[in-house]
């Protein structure tokens, strides 16, 4: 079987949560003989700072030399378009980084696609543009390759999907990650909507990260429930190595938030849990890692409550740094509003760190040795996080059995759910 | 005849590195030394060197007719012995000449006066001290971190013995007054106060290269010409500004060094102003009134306020973290402690957390090392978090230490009741063989009693008996009674005594006759 799939970032460098989870399904579906032709948008305007501080989560790197890797590459087919598409951008902010660019004087080149594919026209000045001419060169990439299902990951290569459905009349998966309701919660722009429910319609089947996506899926886009597919993302193992030579830094027991600091993050309710926790026990620290457009506002609202010697900022953490946070956490806590799947609690839980997170993740779904609570509940958090700091026999059986549930979340077993979706839809 | 007093502010702090989360309890060096020399080295170069060498011209040309005064804070001074020792010695030149006056301040140019007074006080003795050691001159005026100034504070400098103390003339202060008079403090009226003229500072400080000022350029004609069109009742103009204006705020291109070569000349020939230092000023002049100054006033931006420094929620609360550890630090000696608890409490920190010119801060961005305000917090509460470690580190220290002495003493005191009981052992056997021949002890035998066998009996009896029984008795009597008394039982001793005020001659008696009881009780047969 083989696949043409319109993804994110490649090896060997990732970051975000999309690119980690797009590269772990297509090795995961090497695994069970399944090629796969992967098309990425190759930015040229995302070296801009702002876009990459939106991206979320931890950089992988790759060993070159690992076996595995080298026969997961025999069995991938890699293209890059040329394009100005940046992950976790709204449409508005495109026009800032696309200015920005233009201002510090960067080129906006139409030679930098691949050989084959020369494409004459100019850049688009709006994502809309960009998503519309991404998807032109992909019904040209549908036409020349070889392939029997066409699978797309998130709105932004939705277009693109149906294009290559139109020119090879090949059945299309698209798999849900986030949907717009998830990054902005009621106030939602109305084309991408359009774009994600057409891109919807358009498929023969849908793949969405939890029943919590499903849902949303089948009840704010009106898909049919048949066609509707939950498939759980999963965790590469991490070398346990890495972390163990790092030494604690402070006495205090250590709590952490890791994510983009936004509204659907939640960052207010783990704030308020702090401050419920730190008036009982003051030896406990809390870290904020990440940023984001509400980042200014908690430092605020820490330095109001009075708590900011006792609750830390650390800015955006890249690659290493978010294994060391880890590694120095004794808690970590996911409080998002909304949270399609959430992938970060499972990296804290192989590294031996507990987990409080929000019953408002699709990730809750599965968890078992985790401590699920209600976003704006508060007390049940600050509960959660004082038990897990104070009774060890809790957090000790927490750190055994999680470590052991994460292992087995293997995008081996996640990617044949995806083979069984591809046979259904080739049917 | 009118007074120029020029005063010069001469300050530089030692900025923090980055200093992360990882970085707490591992890492305890705060100070980002390449940044703190390069700029030290640079405004000495660009400003500092070349001024001083401009002033001590000046100096050599006018002879006594040509005054300036300087306040060098204890951050900055402590840079130039580390980062540029030529330019101290400069200062030190023009220390010698007898002309320049160095004015004291906070050590760590610090907001001490606004929160904690035995730490301002504290301060400003270490820094008149250290300008003592370096300039030769004991300082009799003060000038506070960015002019700071209320009553009280006035009121805390005058108490320490200053005679005069700058401040800004602010409007709202002043109303209609005239900031160019020698005015006092309101609670103390001993304390004088010179007020800057802040338009005619801040046409210099600020405005001398601003090319869209409708007064652009400044030369020494027209600002001479403004000195003479001040109201004639007017006694001194106060000139108070940044050292640094000269060649680094305001760049050599932009002619100051020629304006301010210039201006000494042009004051002698257009005007009849005299330069002034402020302590001359202090004794020349005649205080025209108290001003009043409930809330404290500075010399930063519009509102002539704290809000730079103590504006918002970051600041309060950075600074308050900061002034909870006082208690604690002042009883720790270690010297890298002391350090960090005084560069910690430089004025600038606060400043760079100010929110209030986010969006255009002009001013404000020039003197900043962080791109914005929630990074500079950010970055001192994490250097924060370590000191406090630290501190509290120290204070387990002295925990054991105190641990130690109480032990000892509780040996030591042991040994001691051992004595006791050894001796009233003694006593007792004594007393007992004077008993053996057949004398009956009563009430006075007290007075022939060992200290040891009276403190046995003193055990034995409550004070209210004994206080009774002592009304009225002879002094030999009760002075051999009373030292023998614990310090709590004699406290209250004094207290009941005080309260009894007639007792029944019987009720002394029975009293009397009571302890004689006990006396035959514990040493008769």
């Amino acid at each position: 079987m083989r696949i043409l799939m319109f993804g994110w970032e490649f090896p060997p460098h990732i970051s975000g949560g999309l690119g980690t989870a797009c590269f772990g399904l297509t090795k995961g579906l090497a695994k069970h003989g399944v090629d796969v032709l992967f098309v990425v948008p190759r930015a040229y305007g995302d070296e801009d700072e702002q876009a990459v501080r939106l991206v979320n989560a931890s950089d992988v790197m790759f060993d070159l030399e690992d076996k595995e890797y080298k026969e997961f590459w025999s069995r991938v087919k890699y293209m890059e378009i040329g394009s100005n598409i940046i992950p976790y951008v709204a449409p508005e902010d495109f026009e800032k980084v696309v200015e920005k660019n233009k201002k510090s004087g960067q080129e906006f080149t139409s030679n930098v696609f691949s050989r084959r594919y020369q494409f004459s026209g100019k850049y688009g000045t709006n994502l809309m543009e960009e998503v519309a001419r991404y998807a032109l060169i992909a019904s040209a990439v549908a036409q020349k390759e070889d392939y029997d299902i066409i699978h797309a990951h998130d709105w932004l290569t939705y277009p693109a999907g149906i294009a290559a459905k139109k020119a090879s009349g090949k059945p299309l998966v698209v798999h849900i990650h986030a949907t717009e309701f998830d990054r902005t919660g009621e106030d939602y722009n109305e084309i991408v909507y359009g774009i994600e429910k057409e891109g919807m319609e358009a498929a023969d089947m849908v793949i969405a990260v939890s029943n919590l996506t499903r849902n949303t899926v089948i009840n704010r886009y009106g898909i049919n429930p048949d066609k509707v597919v939950t498939v759980y993302n999963a965790v590469e193992p991490v070398k346990s190595k890495e972390t163990q030579a790092i030494k604690k830094n402070v006495k205090e027991k250590v709590v952490t938030f890791l994510g983009r600091i936004t509204y659907q993050k939640g960052p207010e309710y783990f704030i308020e849990a702090a401050y419920k926790i730190l008036q009982k026990d003051p030896n406990i620290r809390f870290v904020m890692a990440g940023s984001g457009d509400l980042l200014h506002k908690m430092i605020e609202r820490v330095a109001a409550l009075k708590i900011a010697d006792k609750f830390h900022f650390t800015g955006f953490l890249k690659g290493d740094d978010v294994n060391h946070m880890f590694a120095l956490s004794d808690v970590f806590v996911m409080p998002s509003v909304s949270e399609p799947f959430g992938i970060v609690p499972l990296e804290a839980m192989r590294i031996n760190v507990p987990v409080v997170i929000s019953k408002q993740s699709g990730v809750s779904e599965i968890l078992k040795h985790a401590l699920k609570i209600d976003f704006w509940d508060v007390d049940a958090m600050a509960d959660s996080i004082y038990g897990l700091c104070n009774y060890d026999a809790l957090s000790e059986t927490f750190k055994k059995y999680g470590k052991e549930e994460v292992e087995n979340l293997k995008w081996e077993n996640a990617a044949f759910n995806v083979k069984m979706v591809y046979e259904t839809a080739f049917r | 005849m009118k007074s120029i007093c020029l005063y010069f502010q001469v300050h530089q702090p030692y900025r923090l590195r980055t200093y992360r989360f990882f970085d707490i309890g591992l890492n305890h060096d705060y100070y980002n030394e390449f940044a703190n020399s390069s700029i030290m080295q640079r405004v000495a170069q660009k400003s500092y060197l070349p001024m001083n060498k401009l002033l001590l011209k000046l100096i050599k040309e006018y002879g006594s007719a040509f005054k300036v005064s300087f306040s060098l804070s204890g951050m900055a001074l402590e840079q130039f012995e580390a980062y540029a020792p030529e330019a101290l010695k400069s200062f030190q030149e023009l220390a010698k000449t007898g002309n320049v006056e160095f004015l004291a301040e906070t050590y760590a140019h610090s907001l001490s006066s606004l929160k904690d007074k035995d730490e301002f006080i504290r301060q400003v003795q270490m820094h008149a001290q250290k300008v003592e050691e370096l300039f030769g001159q004991k300082p009799t005026t003060f000038r506070n971190t960015e002019l700071i100034y209320s009553d009280e504070i006035g009121a805390t400098v005058a108490s320490m013995g200053f005679d005069v103390m700058l401040t800004e003339g602010a409007k709202h202060v002043l109303g209609w007054r005239s900031p160019n008079m020698l005015y006092t403090n309101a609670i103390n009226p001993n304390l004088k106060l010179l007020l800057k003229n802040f338009r005619l500072s801040d046409d210099i400080a600020f405005r001398f290269s601003n090319q869209g000022w409708n007064e652009w350029p400044l030369t020494t004609n027209k600002f001479t010409r403004w000195l003479n069109e001040l109201d004639k009742k007017d006694e001194v103009v106060n000139l108070f500004m940044d050292y640094e204006t000269f060649g680094e705020h305001q760049w050599e291109e932009t002619g100051i060094f020629d304006f301010m070569a210039a201006l000494p000349g042009a004051i002698y020939k257009n005007t009849d102003l005299k330069f002034a230092t402020p302590k001359e000023l202090g004794k020349q002049l005649q205080p025209v009134a108290p001003v009043h100054v409930p809330y404290p006033i500075s010399w930063a931006d519009e509102e002539r306020d704290i809000t730079a420094w103590l504006g918002n929620d970051l600041q309060k609360e950075a600074f308050d973290k900061l002034n909870a550890l006082h208690g604690k630090v002042k009883n720790i000696s270690k010297p890298d402690i002391q350090r960090d608890w005084l560069y910690l409490q430089t004025s600038d920190h606060f400043y760079y957390m100010s929110t209030k010119w986010f969006s255009d801060g002009d001013v404000h961005k020039y003197f900043n090392p962080y791109g914005n305000p929630y990074d500079a917090f950010i970055n001192y509460m994490n250097v924060l978090s370590d000191f406090t470690i630290r501190v509290e580190n120290e204070g387990v220290h002295v925990d054991e230490e105190l641990k130690d002495i109480k032990e000892a003493v509780s040996s030591m005191s042991e040994k001691a009741e051992k004595a006791v009981k050894k001796t009233t052992k003694a006593a007792t056997k004594k007393v007992k063989k004077a008993l053996e021949k057949g004398k009956e002890l009563n009430f006075d035998d007290i007075k022939d009693m060992s200290d040891s066998a009276i403190k046995k009996l003193l055990r034995e009896i409550d004070i209210e008996t004994l206080t009774v029984a002592l009304k009225d008795t002879k002094e030999d009597l009760t002075e051999r009674i009373i030292p023998n008394l614990g310090a709590r039982a004699r406290k209250k001793y004094n207290e009941l005594e005080k309260e009894l005020k007639k007792v029944k001659k019987s009720d002394i008696k029975k009293y009397r006759k009571a302890i004689g009881d006990k006396l035959n009780e514990l040493f008769g047969k």
